[in-house]
């Protein structure tokens, strides 16, 4: 092999349609665990197809693993799809609750700013604790953590990440062919393959 | 595939309430299944019991050992290209499955696998042998799934045997719990699966990339063919031959495709890999275009990847999209089955002969014949070698048998030196080096293909891993040839101690029962010699003797396998010594 630079590894966001399935998850997470690789965030929910569900995964490797992965996903019987995109290719969010004690906050904090500044929600007030909420990217989410931290922070929660991909032209479309015995080609060829010629070089 | 399709047994059309089991039974016989190989136990007693009024129709071997089982259902389908159908019990049964489903996912084998399962109501208490057999076969299976209740059964061991056969075959695993065995239900029919949304069997073959690749191969100086298993997978021999002999492209093979192109054709340069022939290995680093049909490009056959072909411009067939780049970087991928790819690259490839390219690959064949095989094949020294074994097997089967092999030195030396006549005559275990292996394999082989000689050759150490086997020989009156080739050590580990290790033998030195005697205890008669004049006269013994026949050959002792491409080497560094 040429000498080459080593590549660089970077947060990917790994998109699986499936059948809603007892033990794919497992089949999945193993197809990491046995590469060793580190999940870092893993979504999974009904799509908005009935019967079909879609994962979002998200890890830090190279693209070449990224796509090996991606392949061996896909290979999965009750499997029907998976993309990779890079950060910039989708926009994702992460939710985050924070609760905290009724009394500090509305004493200590000037909530209205707090919100306001963190793009924040209340979702719950009682006279014992209050429960925030906010959407954003690690960064934002993780901020509001530092500013509630002296009022007493009792628990906080962030949720996986989901993403949605800019370039996903005519997915809802292409996923309810499936429900054809015999779908268009675009559906049944593997999309890795298909866009080859931009990932691969003659 | 060849799975035929036969009557079902006396069962009406319309709906009728029948257990799971029974519809279990009908499945089976309705997707052709002529042959179990099974083992009985608590959790799959139902089934058992409907088995016995199938008698008929399904042939139950009753194994010795559930990895015997396995082993023997993969013998079954690598013989006849059917789906191997096994059963065992919930816990230790199901668990002895293990290394055979290991086994048949990494070399492809179609199983489909029934293993009983605690009732349903006692899943996860930790119940009289309750194992997570689904979390402990997801990693070694195709597809796996666990049905609680009978009216699953029709259409989950449907999707079953479509998923075990199609695309790239592979192992599955059914779990039947103890409930869902007993339960009546009203069967309404059982029909044969062709479709799963989200499973594509194959990609659609790509027009632009079969021109692409026979434009490198028509404009290719040195073009040279790799074939693996996927050739036999996919029941495209014929078209194999035909590409080649229009190509007039030297083609060497991976253990796993060995058989696919007779040994003594004339483009048939020989193996590849690790123990491989010695020009293959060489050539690889020569030639312009490297075509790959069929096969995974195992470390076993790259050797040293970044050194690996990096001359040459890659066409891979191959039906798995995953496998496409996943080790070598192709130039043109050709994913798809091979039996429709490989026709449509012959119609655009030109008529050729490579003749002065393929007599560089018979000049270090000449080099390798002087260095290595005249010596193993015909030797000078006074002990027997495993070479000359196998080299007067093929005299007298003319290349006839089927070839069961082990794992070990006597496996790299049959796989090299054992004439092949026909496809689906080398049966081993390729990806995973399961020892234990060749004898229950053998025995399904001998299912699978009952009209032709099976010959299991095993090495002191493999034998004693699963010879309890003896028990299924004896019980279902098979008739297989043992051929043990005994060197009193586990050989290949002691080749790499003498090589990569100062001689330190560590734990290779293994002693043998009398295995004439053992096989006597089986009712099996059995022979053991140890000098050359007794060969031919004890193989032809074995080989004419109606019924299995255990032969022992006592051979060198510290004999090592050559040529060989030692770990992290290239294959160009590959040592005739
Ligand atoms: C189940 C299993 N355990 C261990 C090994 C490692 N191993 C590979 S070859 C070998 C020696 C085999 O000895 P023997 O069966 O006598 O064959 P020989 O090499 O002597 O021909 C061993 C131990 C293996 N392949 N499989
Ligand atoms: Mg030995």
């Amino acid at each position: 092999m040429p000498e080459q630079a080593p590549i660089e590894k970077e947060e990917y966001n790994i998109t699986v349609y499936t059948e809603n399935h007892v033990g794919l998850l497992n089949r999945i997470a193993m197809i990491f665990t046995r590469r060793k690789i580190n999940i870092d965030s893993l979504n999974t929910s009904p799509s908005e197809i009935e019967g079909i569900h879609r994962f979002n995964i998200v890890i830090n490797e190279t693209e070449e693993v990224v796509s090996k992965i991606a392949r061996q996903i896909e290979k999965q019987v009750e499997v029907l799809k998976v993309y990779y995109n890079t950060n910039e290719d989708v926009i994702w969010q992460e939710m985050a609750l924070y609760k905290v004690p009724t009394d500090v906050i509305a004493e200590k904090a000037k909530v209205e700013r707090l919100l306001r500044e963190n793009g924040a929600r209340v979702v719950v007030i009682r006279k014992d604790y209050t429960v925030f909420e906010t959407t954003g990217h690690r960064e934002e989410t993780d901020n509001l953590i530092k500013v509630l931290q002296p009022f007493g922070l009792i628990e906080f929660v962030r949720s996986a990440r989901i993403a949605i991909i800019k370039s996903s032209d005519g997915f809802n479309r292409k996923l309810r062919e499936f429900e054809r015995t015999e779908p268009g080609q675009e559906v049944v060829e593997n999309e890795f393959l298909n866009s080859r010629e931009k990932v691969f070089s003659m | 595939m060849l799975t035929q399709e036969k009557p079902a047994p006396a069962l009406p059309e319309t709906a009728t309430v029948i257990s799971g089991g029974q519809a279990l039974l009908h499945a089976l016989t309705v997707e052709g299944v002529d042959t179990i190989f099974g083992y009985p136990g608590g959790a799959i007693m139902p089934i058992y019991d409907a088995l016995y009024d199938f008698e008929g129709d399904l042939k139950h071997v009753l194994v010795r050992h559930e990895q015997g089982g396995i082993h023997a259902g993969q013998g079954y389908a690598r013989s006849s290209g059917k789906v191997g159908v096994v059963f065992a019990t919930s816990g230790p049964g199901a668990t002895n499955l293990v290394t055979g489903l290991a086994d048949a996912q990494i070399d492809s084998t179609p199983l489909v696998c029934i293993t009983g399962q605690v009732f349903a109501h006692l899943l996860g208490t930790d119940a009289f042998q309750e194992a997570d057999v689904i979390g402990i076969t997801t990693p070694v299976t195709k597809w796996n799934y666990q049905i609680t209740d009978a009216t699953e059964i029709p259409e989950v061991i449907a999707k079953a045997f479509h998923i075990a056969r199609t695309g790239r075959p592979g192992p599955v695993l059914i779990d039947i719990t103890k409930n869902a065995q007993l339960q009546k239900f009203s069967f309404q029919g059982y029909k044969r699966c062709d479709h799963i949304r989200s499973y594509r069997p194959k990609p659609i073959v790509r027009r632009e990339y079969i021109e692409q690749a026979a434009a490198l191969i028509n404009s290719a100086k040195k073009p040279f063919v790799l074939w693996g298993q996927g050739v036999m997978l996919g029941s495209a021999e014929q078209e194999f031959k035909a590409f080649l002999e229009k190509t007039g492209i030297p083609a060497a093979w991976t253990i796993m495709g060995a058989g696919a192109l007779p040994s003594d054709h004339p483009q048939n340069v020989g193996m590849l890999g690790m123990h491989g022939n010695y020009g293959p290995n060489v050539m690889t680093n020569e030639c312009d275009v490297l075509i790959a049909i069929g096969m995974r490009f195992d470390d076993r056959v790259t050797g040293r990847l970044d050194k690996y072909a990096k001359q040459a411009q890659i066409i891979h067939l191959d039906i798995d999209p995953a496998e496409i780049d996943k080790n070598v970087k192709t130039t043109v991928p050709v994913w798809g089955d091979c039996k429709e790819t490989l026709p449509l690259l012959t119609q655009l490839v030109e008529a050729k002969q490579h003749s002065e390219w393929l007599a560089k690959f018979r000049e270090f064949e000449q080099k390798e014949i002087d260095a290595v095989i005249r010596e193993e094949l015909f030797p000078t020294s006074e002990e027997m070698t495993m070479g000359e074994v196998i080299q007067q097997l093929n005299e007298l089967t003319k290349g006839e048998a089927i070839i069961v092999t082990d794992v070990g030195q006597h496996q790299m030396v049959a796989c090299r030196y054992a004439k092949l006549n026909h496809t689906r005559s080398n049966i081993t275990s390729g990806g995973l080096g399961t020892m234990g292996f060749a004898l229950p394999a053998a025995i399904g082989a001998k299912f699978g293909a009952p009209n032709r000689t099976v010959v299991a050759v095993i090495g002191d150490g493999g034998v004693q891993m699963t010879i309890q086997e003896l028990g299924t020989i004896m019980q279902s009156g098979v008739d297989v040839k043992i051929l043990i080739l005994n060197n009193q050590f586990l050989g290949m580990v002691r080749q790499w101690q003498e090589l990569f290790h100062e001689r330190r033998y560590s734990f290779v030195d293994i002693t043998s029962p009398d295995y004439v005697q053992v096989a006597k205890g089986y009712g099996i008669p059995g022979k053991s010699i140890n000098q050359r004049e007794d060969l031919t006269g004890a193989l032809q013994e074995m080989l004419a003797h109606p019924g299995s026949f255990l032969l022992e050959v006592m051979v060198t002792k510290e004999n090592n396998v050559f040529p060989m491409v030692p770990q992290g080497c290239s294959v160009s560094e590959i040592r005739l010594k």
